[in-house]
């Protein structure tokens, strides 16, 4: 019998993992990415990786990992995977190092590890401040190791447009596009996972990179899949706003001591070192004596929003914050964190080692994503889903340096799963249904190669990005979510009079990006109305209005089904597993 | 009142790789801290050009737009480095934009780089470890052999090194400078070092380390500041080493 055959789609950090137990389990597969899989968003995580593997004699176990990150997602997430990850941590990390990731050490060589957010333990491994991407790296070396063995083959600047579902809806394949030759194709396979990340562009400007658009994730929610939690949007406290993207300045730089503060008197123009101590005010410390500087992500947002927008002290009258290391040695700053105050230096111009950074939040994480189970299985046979593309792990909120842990745990878990999935499945009755598939997404192409409107995709996408930033982000009114909503529903109907400025056959990034606009805009109204429809207050979202959690009425997981006659979702609430970890109220 | 003020920028243009390259230029508002893929961006919501011709968007390759994925190194004013950190206000204008030249174009400036990660799979660039099942912790490795290690790992594949190298090209099919420092860092790894000979092996002969001639291009142009001449001088001497043992052991 031939070798069950696994597509994964992203060459990320969820998706690499998947695909090197895949190969060792002697499955074959295909693996596709819109960029050379290292170069994949997981680079792009800086400060860490937790796993309690409690070497600085604190006292920390697998048991106060998983509490930690329960009561950082507010008691949203299901608490059996969320345990099975924090368990599975610490040999996670040993695995990292024996691949060879240049962890930090100590002086005896064992990993160095340092505080994260929302923990009172040092339970943070780091390689300086590119972790992700030398995590990235190290799986990114054994998928090539695989792959020269035979057991791997890439496809490279290959966009997944959709899945093949045959008659019984159960997965056959995908349905996917050669960026180059523009070509369409499909793929069979006997099960897919899909690992392609967060849904960052969205929001117009954010930490995520170019092909964090969701795109993957919109197209299988409007072919059946659920999607999950698509309210919860994670906003870091501390990014450098760009004109292009807003650049993470990473958690590990307040996990080594950096102070957030403002001047304590609106407009006070001196130079920041020449304001001394009694004229700052380190708000974060005030207010969270415990945790100070490292709460959790949505309280530091929240906290940084009321003391610009409310109290009027940003700096120069402006939406930004001091992050400050001046007062940490260069020596430790430049072994610890070289390669944030490097992205600084480089962005800003100014050496944070001298200068306090300016910050403000920005978009950064997407906790929501497809619903899977326990095994990682979509409710679509055959599509399993890993990595930040999924929504199992976080709850409201995730902590710092969780999302590295849960993209190779994920991608551990669905690859078996898969795997055995495939062995069991009979085969198709006919096969069709690809040449269907295929025809559906080529006459997409080529309705949005003829539409001769007036609507450029680009500036759409400007648009889109500011009204969700604006109405779907930190502090969510009502009223203003479902203006947003209507406003996503005029911006579908403009869509149908989109204008390609380029209809070439070859190597068209715009059609590429106009397609994705298009999933953005369906999944923008999952997150919209999500997010209209919970009325409480749970980690990352916030209501004014509703300002408390609301255990007895939302302590559910939010599921999307996109109902195709309407064209718009529909919701329904599926009961939060607390068996392990009573809720109690989070209060930091 | 403040005078709004323009960039001009230059774009090598070629929709194919047959095709014969053309020039555009274009004129985009300027906004204090813009990089090249930002203006990149504008002209893709503008395609426009300067003389007011309607025009295609460019393709570029671009990700995470913070100098770590590699995907954007591009000739900017004639030298190779990333358009997302290559600030508008450091250009002389008008700004020159140019694809690699080294590497086969796809179209406009985004070329195709494969070939370094085939080198990569040439020289084993991994660590072979049993499988992924739990084995315990790596091995132990001191601060110092960390702090040397980290810098090698680095490297974001951008090839910038291979462009400004005057011995890369189709003649020798010299590997190059990123490849060969991957080699210093897996040959140095506990574990890495089981496949050091492979790695040596495969850098003997025709495009092997011997095509190096020394211009030193390649550590002056990295963007990461990775020590490439001093991964090329170790890895040459290791490389002769291994020969002569190789020659005795005939």
């Amino acid at each position: 019998m031939a070798a069950a055959k696994i597509i994964v789609v992203g060459g990320g950090l969820a998706g690499l993992a998947a695909v090197i137990k895949i190969a060792e389990m002697g499955g074959e597969v295909d693996l596709f990415s819109i960029v050379p899989v290292k170069r994949s968003h997981s680079v792009c995580a800086q400060g860490g990786i937790n796993a309690a593997k409690n070497l600085k004699g604190e006292g920390d176990s697998t048991w106060q990992h998983f509490d930690d990150t329960i009561y950082g997602g507010d008691f949203l997430a299901n608490q059996p995977p969320v345990k099975a990850m924090c368990e599975a941590a610490p040999g996670i990390i040993d695995l990292l190092d024996r691949m060879g990731v240049p962890f930090n050490r100590t002086p005896e060589g064992l990993l160095d590890f340092r505080r994260f957010g929302g923990t009172l333990y040092n339970r943070t491994a780091f390689a300086g401040a590119t972790t992700g991407q030398q995590l990235l790296y190290a799986l990114d070396e054994q998928v090539r190791r695989h792959e020269s063995d035979g057991k791997v083959k890439k496809y490279e600047h290959w966009e997944f447009l959709s899945a093949v579902l045959d008659g019984k809806r159960v997965c056959r394949g995908i349905c996917a596009m050669d960026l180059r030759t523009m070509e369409v194709r499909t793929f069979p396979a006997d099960a897919v996972i899909i690992a392609t990340g967060g849904c960052g562009a969205i929001f117009g400007k954010s930490t995520n990179s170019v092909v964090c658009t969701g795109s993957a994730q919109s197209a299988l929610y409007q072919q059946g899949c659920y999607y999950a939690n698509g309210e919860f949007i994670q906003v870091h406290p501390t990014c450098i706003p760009g004109e292009d993207k807003l650049r993470l300045m990473s958690e590990s730089a307040r996990g080594e001591g950096g102070r957030v503060w403002v001047p304590r008197t609106a407009g006070d123009r001196r130079e920041p070192k020449s304001i001394p101590e009694k004229d700052r005010w380190y708000f974060l410390e005030e207010w969270y004596p415990k945790y100070g500087n490292l709460v959790p992500r949505d309280v530091a947002t929240r906290a940084i929003f009321k003391v610009v927008f409310e109290d009027k002290l940003g700096i120069d009258g402006k939406p930004m914050v001091y992050l400050d290391l001046t007062h940490i040695d260069r020596k430790i700053l430049d072994r610890k964190l070289e390669g944030i105050l490097e992205i600084y230096e480089k962005f800003v111009g100014d050496d944070p080692r001298d200068t306090p950074m300016k910050i403000f939040p920005g978009m950064h994480y997407t906790m929501g994503g497809l619903w899977i189970d326990y095994k990682q299985s979509t409710n679509i046979p055959g599509i399993f889903a890993a990595g930040e593309a999924e929504y199992q792990y976080h709850g409201a909120n995730r902590l710092g340096a969780n999302s590295l842990v849960s993209c190779i745990f994920g991608g551990f878990v669905a690859g078996p799963n898969a795997l055995q999935y495939a062995k069991g499945l009979a085969g198709a009755s006919a096969n069709g249904h690809f040449e269907a598939e295929r025809k559906r997404q080529e006459e997409i192409n080529a309705g949005l190669m003829r539409s001769d409107g007036s609507e450029n995709p680009f500036l759409l996408w400007r648009e889109l990005g500011a009204l969700m930033t604006e109405n779907c982000t930190v502090i969510r009114y009502n009223k203003k979510i479902e203006a947003a909503d209507g406003q996503l529903v005029d911006m579908l109907h403009r869509f149908r009079k989109i204008n390609l400025s380029d209809r070439s056959q070859w190597a068209n990034t715009t059609i590429a990006f106009t397609r994705q606009l298009y999933n953005m805009l369906q999944l923008s109204r999952v997150i919209a109305q999500g997010a209209a429809m919970r009325d409480e207050s749970r980690g990352s979202h916030y209501k004014p209005d509703f300002p408390d959690r609301d255990d007895k009425n939302w302590m559910k997981t939010t599921k999307a089904t996109f109902a195709p006659d309407l064209d718009e979702p529909k919701f329904e609430f599926e009961p939060v597993d607390a068996s392990l970890i009573p809720p109690r109220p989070r209060k930091y | 009142m403040a005078e709004t003020k323009a960039v001009i920028i230059k774009i090598k243009r070629q929709p194919t790789p047959d095709a014969k390259p053309s020039w555009e230029e274009f004129e985009i508002p300027y906004k204090p801290n813009m990089n090249v893929t930002s203006a990149l961006m504008e002209i893709a919501a503008n395609p426009v050009t300067r003389g007011g011709k309607p025009t295609t968007p460019i393709t570029y390759d671009s990700n995470c737009l913070e100098e770590i994925c590699g995907s954007c190194a591009m000739l900017i004013n004639g030298r190779a480095r990333m358009a997302c950190s290559s600030l508008l206000d450091h250009l002389d204008q008008p700004i020159n934009l140019e694809p690699l030249t080294k590497f086969p174009v796809v179209r406009d400036l985004a070329v195709d780089r494969s070939v370094l990660f085939e080198n990569l799979k040439r020289v084993k660039a991994w660590v072979p470890i049993d499988g992924t099942y739990d084995l315990g912790p790596g091995p132990r490795l001191t601060m110092d052999e960390q702090e040397q290690a980290y810098p090698l790992s680095h490297c974001i594949s951008c090839c910038c090194c291979m462009e400004a190298c005057p011995q890369f090209n189709e003649d020798t099919g010299f590997v190059g400078a990123a490849a060969i420092s991957q080699v210093r860092l897996f040959n140095t790894h506990p574990t890495g070092a089981a496949l050091k000979r492979e790695r040596l092996s495969a850098l003997m002969g025709d495009g092997g380390i011997q095509e190096c001639g020394y211009a030193q291009n390649c550590v002056e142009i990295c963007p990461k500041e990775i020590p490439l001449t001093t991964s090329i001088s170790e890895i040459g001497g290791q490389v002769m080493k291994q020969a002569l043992t190789d020659l005795l052991r005939k």
